[in-house]
């Protein structure tokens, strides 16, 4: 029997120092690529990934083009040195399920209807993986969309909760995700008080569930405000610079 | 019948902007009484109505639109021509010839060539089917000489300015023809390369700062500057 | 991205239907289409099971053999589940490598399993280190008329309470094998229990033509003591948070009522 790592301390302190309810650093950029239409990166603990839009465009074959409404593809990928033992390129069935999930958590955000016979593809590359990457993933994929000026209904923030120790724990780390009793990843839009991804591993019980979950969504909040300030900073910052200078 | 924003405000998707007897202009939509912003831009509150200047965005063709392509393809009917919007334009070859256009006789790639660059306008456009161009009406056509320079097709109406205040200006300070297309891709044709250099430099600036107060005036100095480093 | 087959008026005649709390085969909103279970199919199997789900057909087989285990776990057994959708199944399935929905599905049925903890692994340790038992959980899905996730995971639980380990000696470093037959250290019963949104209303066990027309799909497994060990929305639309806390409390009662199908009291 394998010594269980203790994941939360006697003073509810976690592996890397956070309270149970605390988010992991967050740093957000947009428009950081030149040739996507949309583009955003996140560092969020060690967590690095890259999000990149291209579209509405053409469909690519044609016959996948959808008569009333554009095509959202998504493509979630880890590159092979963003985790301790090599992963190979080839696309695993894992990143196959979260691929799917993440669109699925992107779709009900865009006006897809205005784009008839067109296609949005959109890619997302984790450089580095320390748990937590799909929603990580949902949440920079969603500011390379709104940086591409795609018409959405909100922006999509996502967060993971979930049980370490018997402690209910916001934004699950490697570790926390791999020992942990469970993890519950969300993604939720608040103007529409809406849920697009969710999904849950472990055991809890229906109440520890609610517990978790309602955790997530608060974590979701705190991260929808720290979108909304990534989007602005550029603008912001030109508008400082310029409008200062006349002084 | 409260407003959330200062007008011309940065917002964000999923912002709520107003609350009330208010209509959803662009770039905006409506669920029960309350309008949210569904683009990053400035929030503009004109009497009942709220929309917003997205800072980017694509090009969706307009008719009458003046536009900017590039020959892609060319095929038994006309030319493919890129717009740079997510939907491809279509120029017909009887858009082109004033005489009925004969498939054995005409060549049609003697007149554009695949990768030749054209000012056209957009003739026809609805959700069923892709965009049609024109090249027949006087200053459109090939382009032969001069340089294009592409923006986010959101900043074309601050490079227009307000009655075209912005893009007279601009002709006038840097001696330089300058065509803007609606669809991003504007052509600057001058006495020379640097007249045009200028040009371009105050396109650009004026695509970062399009957001900000007076840049008339900015661009105005910066201009002059650049003729002034010349002496 | 399925092409929509249905027709409008099939559409708002379901949707109508639904808003007074009916369904077009005459079911409550909660309610399971007949379920018929039938268990050790296949005999070269070492555990089989088919569902029938209404017109929903599912078959499970599960092979046993001896192979190395994951570096991170040495000392004990191997799970691995595939799903495939047989093109004879569906006019939408296409012969070739499994499509998104197909590897999704196997992945929520494994999860049910692996995260219930129902089969005690660590009793499939042979040589610690070097040998244990490898599970195969291999659904086939021979007719899709809707929530292939129900049908699969209970096909799957039903084929596991059936499946035999061969007897075995390790002499030498070697693993023998001898006559006779153990079975599977089964410890948890999980069951998948699934619900769909349409027009705001919540109902389990979407049939096919209420697929096409739902927002949203929502899968909860629970484990016999009531936990939940999986879950998993799945759609293009969206379910409110308090419309997420209303179908775990629908699921749970449902999970008890399909796992009475599969697991007698003893």
């Amino acid at each position: 029997m394998s010594k269980k790592i203790r994941l939360v301390d006697e003073n509810g302190i976690r592996t890397d120092g956070r309270k149970p309810d605390e988010l992991r650093p967050i740093k957000l950029e947009v428009g950081i690529l030149n040739n996507a239409d949309g583009s955003a990166y996140i560092e969020q603990g060690k967590n690095k990934i890259l999000a990149a839009v291209y579209g509405p465009r053409e469909v690519h074959p044609r016959h996948l083009a959808l008569p009333d409404r554009a095509l959202l593809r998504c493509r979630y990928h880890m590159a092979p040195f963003s985790v301790q033992e090599r992963k190979s390129p080839a696309p695993s069935r894992r990143e196959v399920e979260l691929s799917k999930v993440i669109r699925e958590a992107l779709e009900p955000a865009i006006f897809l209807e205005r784009f008839p016979r067109t296609s949005i593809d959109l890619f997302i590359e984790v450089l580095q993986a320390d748990g937590g990457t799909r929603a990580a993933g949902v949440t920079v994929a969603s500011l390379a969309l709104a940086d591409a000026g795609m018409p959405m209904r909100d922006l999509v923030a996502a967060c993971a909760a979930g049980k370490a120790d018997g402690y209910i724990v916001l934004d699950l780390n490697d570790i926390e995700d791999k020992e942990g009793e469970a993890d519950v990843p969300v993604a939720y839009m608040p103007s529409l008080n809406a849920v697009g991804l969710l999904q849950m591993d472990g055991q809890l019980t229906p109440e520890e569930f609610e517990q978790a979950f309602n955790l997530a969504i608060e974590g979701c909040k705190r991260i929808y405000a720290l979108q909304k300030q990534a989007l602005k900073a550029k603008y912001l910052a030109i508008k400082e610079a310029v409008e200062e200078a006349v002084e | 019948m409260p407003v959330f924003f200062e007008n011309r405000e940065i917002v964000t998707p999923g912002d709520l902007l107003a609350e009330g007897g208010f209509d959803a202009g662009r770039n905006t939509y409506k669920i029960d009484s309350k309008i949210y912003a569904c683009k990053l831009g400035l929030v503009e509150y004109k009497g009942r109505t709220v929309s917003v200047v997205a800072l980017n965005t694509f090009y969706v063709p307009s008719v009458g639109d003046l536009v900017i392509g590039k020959i892609v393809e060319i095929n038994l009917h006309g030319w493919i021509v890129d717009i740079n919007s997510p939907y491809s334009a279509t120029l017909r070859a009887s858009e082109v010839f004033n005489k009925p256009y004969k498939p054995q006789k005409d060549e049609l790639s003697e007149f554009l060539s695949i990768g030749d660059l054209i000012q056209a306008k957009v003739i026809a456009y609805d959700r069923t089917r892709d965009p049609l161009l024109t090249i027949r009406e006087p200053g459109l056509g090939k382009i032969t000489h001069g340089q294009i320079v592409k923006v986010s097709p959101a900043k074309i109406p601050r490079i227009i300015g307000r009655k075209g205040s912005m893009i007279s200006m601009l002709k006038k300070e840097t001696h330089c023809n300058i065509t803007v297309g609606q669809n991003g891709l504007i052509h600057i044709y001058g006495r020379n390369p640097e007249d045009e250099r200028i040009a371009v430099l105050a396109i650009k600036k004026i695509e970062l700062e399009a957001h900000t107060s007076g840049l008339t005036d900015r661009i105005t100095e910066m201009v002059s500057k650049e003729r002034g480093s010349d002496k | 991205m399925t092409s929509t087959t249905i027709s409008r008026i099939r559409q708002n005649q379901i949707a109508q239907l639904i808003a007074s709390n009916k369904r077009l085969d005459g079911r409550g909103l909660t309610d399971y289409r007949p379920i018929q279970i039938e268990t050790g199919i296949i005999e070269k199997a070492e555990g089989s099971a088919r569902v029938r789900l209404g017109k929903t057909e599912v078959m499970v087989g599960i092979k046993i053999d001896i192979g190395e285990p994951y570096s991170d776990r040495p000392n004990e057994g191997v799970l691995t589940t595939s799903a495939e959708f047989v093109p004879l199944a569906s006019p939408e399935f296409e012969a070739g490598p499994p499509g998104e929905d197909s590897v999704e599905l196997a992945r929520v049925v494994d999860r049910g399993i692996r995260e219930s903890k129902a089969i005690d692994l660590e009793k499939l340790c042979v040589i610690p280190g070097k040998k244990v038992f490898i599970v195969f959980i291999d659904i086939y899905v021979l007719n899709h008329d809707g929530n292939l996730i129900d049908a699969s995971a209970l096909a799957a639980l039903a084929a596991l309470t059936n499946t035999k380990i061969f007897k075995y000696e390790v002499k030498d470093g070697e693993v023998e094998i001898k006559p006779g037959f153990e079975e599977l250290p089964l410890v948890n019963f999980p069951v998948a229990v699934t619900l769909a949104e349409i027009d705001g209303k919540l109902i389990v066990d979407p049939w096919l033509d209420e697929e096409e027309v739902m927002n949203a799909r929502l899968t909860i497994s629970f484990d016999k003591d009531g936990r939940i060990c999986a879950m998993q929305k799945g759609g293009s639309g969206t379910l409110s948070p308090q419309q997420i806390i209303e179908a775990v409390k629908i699921a749970k009662e449902k999970s008890e009522e399909l796992r009475s199908l599969v697991v007698k009291k003893s």
